[in-house]
């Protein structure tokens, strides 16, 4: 599943591995069911340089995608499926940044 | 055999909430206000690194540069060692800085952050009560300039302003005439001695 995610222009977001320990990365997480969460792929962090930071950081920005793997268990029962997850993120331009959100994420599947 | 999962929708609210979130991050370029236009600065009592309660009143007389920061928002740490210098060099004129810490994991995260800085400035733990009545911040750094007389005379919203423009704003607000002094008694007395 792929989790398309878009910033406004001239915003980033730490990506999952900020070079800093006080950066807050961004973070998909999921409900441990009704899917088994397999691996989760946060896309390759772009390295860019801004006015407030003397070393390039590792950020995301314009458009890219989260991508899970999930497998569903021996024991789900066919038909209608809901995922629930959290996105945890933070985002920045070059002169601000603005508080850490946690968006909601639900995702419908057909087991068959 | 393997089920076979099909994604039937996906609903995102992640990204909307980030172009939510971005679209409220305006820059504001401003400087020292007149003083008719200033507005007092709103009372509060937040806890410093000591637990000990800190009230803004306790700044009364002084020039204080009011910094809301987060240990997670980097742009405020090109501020903080020039709010350092401003402390120590200013101190003794009647100032004081005075940070206010948004982060939501509390003391866990700032001490760390404050012994690793040598911050030489009284750090706080803001709330998002004190945050709504400083006007929301929700963009970081956001720094009020506030004088004497409890008055803020600017408000700074990111990284708007260079170190030297902010020592220049603080300077000026140290070098105003102190209310006390413009009183009717001391203005009269200042025109019979011809010290004006």
């Amino acid at each position: 599943m792929k989790l398309k995610a878009e910033l406004r222009t001239g915003y980033h977001v730490n990506s999952d591995k900020p070079a800093d320990e006080y950066l807050i990365p961004l973070k998909l997480t999921w409900a441990k069911e009704p899917l088994q969460t397999v691996q989760i792929v946060y896309p390759k962090p772009q390295l860019e340089k801004y006015d407030f930071s003397p070393s390039p950081l590792s950020v995301f920005s314009g458009q890219f995608e989260i991508v899970t793997h999930f497998k569903a268990p021996p024991a789900i029962a066919p038909g209608p499926a809901m995922m629930t997850g959290k996105l945890r993120y933070q985002a920045c331009n070059n002169k601000e940044c603005l508080p850490p959100r946690t968006a909601e994420v639900t995702l419908s599947v057909d087991v068959q | 055999m393997p089920k076979r999962i099909a994604v039937a929708a996906v609903c995102f609210a992640a990204a909307g909430l980030v172009w939510t979130a971005c679209s409220n991050g305006v820059t504001v370029r401003a400087a020292v206000k007149a003083e008719k236009d200033r507005k007092p600065a709103p009372e509060f009592a937040l806890k410093d690194a000591d637990g000990k309660t800190v009230h803004l009143a306790d700044y009364k007389g002084k020039v204080v540069l009011l910094d809301f920061w987060a240990t997670w928002c980097a742009p405020c740490k090109v501020e903080i060692p020039w709010f350092m210098e401003f402390e120590q060099q200013l101190k003794d004129r009647g100032f004081a800085v005075v940070g206010v810490a948004m982060d939501e994991d509390g003391w866990s995260v700032v001490k760390p952050y404050l012994q690793e800085m040598k911050i030489n400035y009284r750090i706080l733990m803001g709330t998002e009560q004190v945050g709504a009545i400083y006007g929301g911040v929700e963009s970081l750094p956001t720094t009020f300039l506030i004088d004497r007389q409890g008055k803020i005379a600017s408000v700074h919203i990111g990284l708007d302003r260079g170190k030297e423009d902010f020592k220049n704003d603080i300077v000026r607000l140290l070098d105003a005439p102190r209310a006390d002094f413009r009183d009717p008694a001391r203005g009269l007395f200042a025109f019979l001695t011809g010290a004006r």
